[in-house]
């Protein structure tokens, strides 16, 4: 973590607190058009594990403040089908694409998907000589390294991250808000790490090994690196080590460009203008791994907006317990036909109450924890959300402007 | 001793249970007598979280032991230890090895180099499964909790792009002898997945995908599925409008209950209705998938060690 570009502590002051106007949601919670409405929130990042329904709070977001009217751009990574479709995601381009009859007060909302082959391709294009683009991408390791290896989605989200935020800060301003939803990664923070990765790639002893037979001079294989070398030779075979070394030393001009951009967009994710949102469901695990990215983030000194808990239930009748609904249900087991139709929903309410009794722990504890951070819970819905009606329902539980449903 | 060693690889949209699910598997196979190694390669230390031990090293360990005499081991892999290991068992790199260290290649190979990663958590699994005790192998079966849907035909498939781009030398035959493994009749990649339409979609992508790079598709687990809570007689009134406020209120009055909830009671019983109607949606697209289905109930208090046991005996037949 050293010799990266940090804002100075005193601009992240106050953001772990809600900065939402006084009047908003009770205490503790996470007020979501204040921070939409804010105009210096120019980039939202939603993050969290796999299946807690990111993309849906990262388009909902999106669609929201489009209807609040910002000028919004949503960098999705891998929509559900009939979720892509309702947002007009049917081309895959690689360029935001506007949203139909989207968007009020001037608002207006432009998607995109991410495809990182042809992400890589667009910057090793726009980076390197035409016939040195063509060296590079005819090399049988660029083309793994760029369509089908792990970790390459995430460099390539922020590499698109920066290009996104770079045409909406000139002199068109094309957008004033950008909303990203993250990969879902092994570790689900694999992208901030993308520029650490990167630099120490570049200033890695092996990358120079990589090079110095391509550029000449064998003075540098002093004896730790003819161990090297020979280890190499033999566990990956000859072939494979020319192979790399072509692929590097085409690769080599681009490096610097790579590391300049990724070290500018963690930069830019650490600003003020910068709002991570974490996203996690009422389930152990991914509670777990949202205490972890809360920790990460504080760690990264990243701006954290708040936490979304996603499909919650919530109490349906007030003022029947569980126990009361179950001794209750029993008793009606025994009567009319009637009594008995009504034991078999009081055996429901009974069952929900259990599950929002479990879900309440587990928030329960998450609050104790990291006290600081403000949350949002959104309400279980019966079904899938695949169109921008569904969207627009999710962003008005987000803001908590309706009473629970479902 | 084992006359064959099994691999199951366990994969699933992130929220759908594949950890407890894999982890069900390998009690079910030891409560058959079977010696299982249960292992987990995306370092989340799931596998210690649910059988409340602490964290996993590098090291198959006893976790359970079940009724038939079986056992269950557990490993969680990961990339920077498997690495080293494969470097001193294959090519006895004592020294070279910690030199590969010093100039930073494990560093590089495991985190940087994409792919590298996927190669030495797919190669760990290899060893594991190939490894000779005696006459026989080592372990009945190997359960990798593999993974997402999203991901997992790549990472299967590393090693064949490997095979790509190393075309001679001991890496490629490495490669080749993973790939062979991979789509042999041992093999059986389980798809979990909950009754949802994101899940289920993925689900089916998931299974053209593996189909088509040749890899053995096992069984489709349906888990976290909501029992029908309502007899079909309350199922019919709810559906027919029959079922009023009022009548619900002189019920709860016999019980001497809040008759004021009778609105909110009748619209839960709608919304099971309307998610059981979704959940038997969702199963019949799957039915048409041509992989055999089981079904693992949504367990309200979740998951302790009793559970996975009843979880256990409800994946029986899959293996």
């Amino acid at each position: 973590m050293t010799g990266r570009p940090q804002t100075s502590p005193s601009t992240r002051k106050g953001r772990t607190s809600p900065r939402g106007a006084p009047g908003g949601p009770a205490a503790g919670g996470l007020d979501v058009d204040a921070l939409l409405a804010d105009r210096t929130t120019q980039i939202i990042v939603c993050c969290g594990s796999g299946g807690v329904g990111k993309t849906t709070t990262a388009a909902a977001l999106a669609l929201r403040a489009a209807e609040q009217g910002r000028k919004v751009c949503v960098l999705t990574i891998d929509p559900a089908r009939r979720l892509a479709q309702a947002m007009g995601l049917t081309e895959l381009d690689n360029t935001p694409r506007p949203v139909k009859d989207v968007g009020a007060d001037g608002g207006t909302l432009d998607a995109m998907m991410l495809d990182m082959k042809r992400t890589f391709d667009e910057v090793v294009e726009a980076h390197a000589t035409p016939e040195k683009a063509q060296q590079i991408l005819a090399n049988p390791f660029y083309v793994a390294l760029s369509s089908s290896f792990a970790g390459t989605q995430e460099y390539m989200a922020m590499e698109k991250l920066g290009q996104l935020h770079a045409e909406a800060v000139d002199e068109e301003r094309r957008w004033d808000l950008i909303v990203v939803d993250t990969p879902p990664s092994r570790s689900a923070l694999d992208f901030l790490d993308a520029p650490d990765r990167l630099a120490s790639m570049l200033d890695g002893r092996f990358i120079k090994l990589l090079l110095a037979p391509a550029k000449g001079p064998a003075r540098l294989l002093s004896a730790g690196f003819g161990i090297v070398t020979s280890a190499l030779n033999k566990v990956l075979g000859a072939q494979v080590l020319t192979d790399m070394q072509t692929f590097v030393a085409a690769f080599d001009t681009l490096f610097g460009g790579f590391r300049q951009r990724a070290e500018k967009t963690y930069a830019l994710l650490q600003a003020h203008e910068t709002a991570f949102i974490v996203v996690a469901a009422p389930e152990p695990a991914a509670m777990r791994e949202a205490s972890y990215f809360v920790e990460r983030l504080a760690g990264e000194e990243m701006p954290l907006a708040g936490l979304v808990v996603n499909r919650v239930h919530l109490n349906g009748a007030d003022g029947i317990s569980s126990a009361d609904a179950e001794s209750a249900g029993r008793k009606l087991e025994q009567g009319s036909a009637t009594d008995k139709m009504t034991a078999d929903l009081l055996a429901i309410h009974a069952e929900r109450m259990r599950v929002a009794a479990r879900e309440s722990r587990l928030k329960r504890s998450f609050s104790a924890a990291h006290p600081g951070v403000p949350t949002a819970s959104v309400a279980a819905l019966a079904g899938d959300v695949h169109d921008l009606d569904g969207l627009r329902e999710i962003g008005e539980l987000l803001a908590g402007s309706t009473p629970p449903v479902a | 001793m084992a006359l064959s060693t099994q691999l199951h690889v366990v994969t699933g949209k992130g929220g759908t249970g594949k950890t407890t699910v894999a982890a069900a598997l390998a009690m079910s196979l030891a409560v058959k007598g079977k010696r299982v190694l249960l292992c987990e390669v995306e370092g989340r230390q799931g596998i210690a979280q649910l059988f409340d031990v602490p964290p996993l090293p590098y090291e198959e360990r006893k976790i359970a032991v079940g009724l038939g005499g079986g056992e269950v081991y557990a490993l969680a892999i990961d990339p920077e230890s498997a690495l080293l290991e494969y470097l001193a068992m294959y090519y006895r790199l004592g020294r070279a090895g910690k030199a590969l260290d010093r100039f930073g290649i494990i560093d590089f190979a495991t985190t940087i180099a994409p792919g590298v990663r996927d190669v030495l958590l797919t190669g760990k699994v290899y060893e594991a499964a190939r490894r000779r005790n005696g006459s026989g192998f080592a372990y009945d079966a190997v359960i990798m909790d593999a993974p997402p849907t999203g991901r997992i035909t790549r990472f299967l498939n590393v090693n064949a792009e490997v095979a790509g781009l190393a075309k001679v030398g001991p890496i490629r035959r490495q490669a080749d002898s993973i790939m062979q493994m991979m789509r042999s009749d041992d093999t059986h990649v389980h798809l979990v997945t909950v009754l949802e339409e994101m899940p289920v979609q993925e689900t089916i992508d998931g299974i053209a995908e593996l189909q088509s790079e040749r890899l053995p598709v096992g069984s489709v687990i349906l888990n976290l599925v909501r029992p029908p809570l309502l007899s079909v007689g309350t199922r019919e009134a709810l559906e027919a409008g029959k079922l009023t406020t009022s009548k619900v209120v002189q019920s709860l009055a016999k019980a001497s209950l809040e008759p004021a909830a009778a609105p909110a009671l009748i619209a839960g019983g709608e919304a099971h209705l309307e998610r059981q109607r979704l959940q038997d949606g969702q199963r019949e697209i799957l039915e048409g998938c041509g992989q055999p289905l089981v079904e693992l109930p949504a367990l309200t208090d979740g998951i302790d060690l009793g559970s996975l046991f009843d979880l256990a005996d409800k994946l029986r037949g899959l293996v």
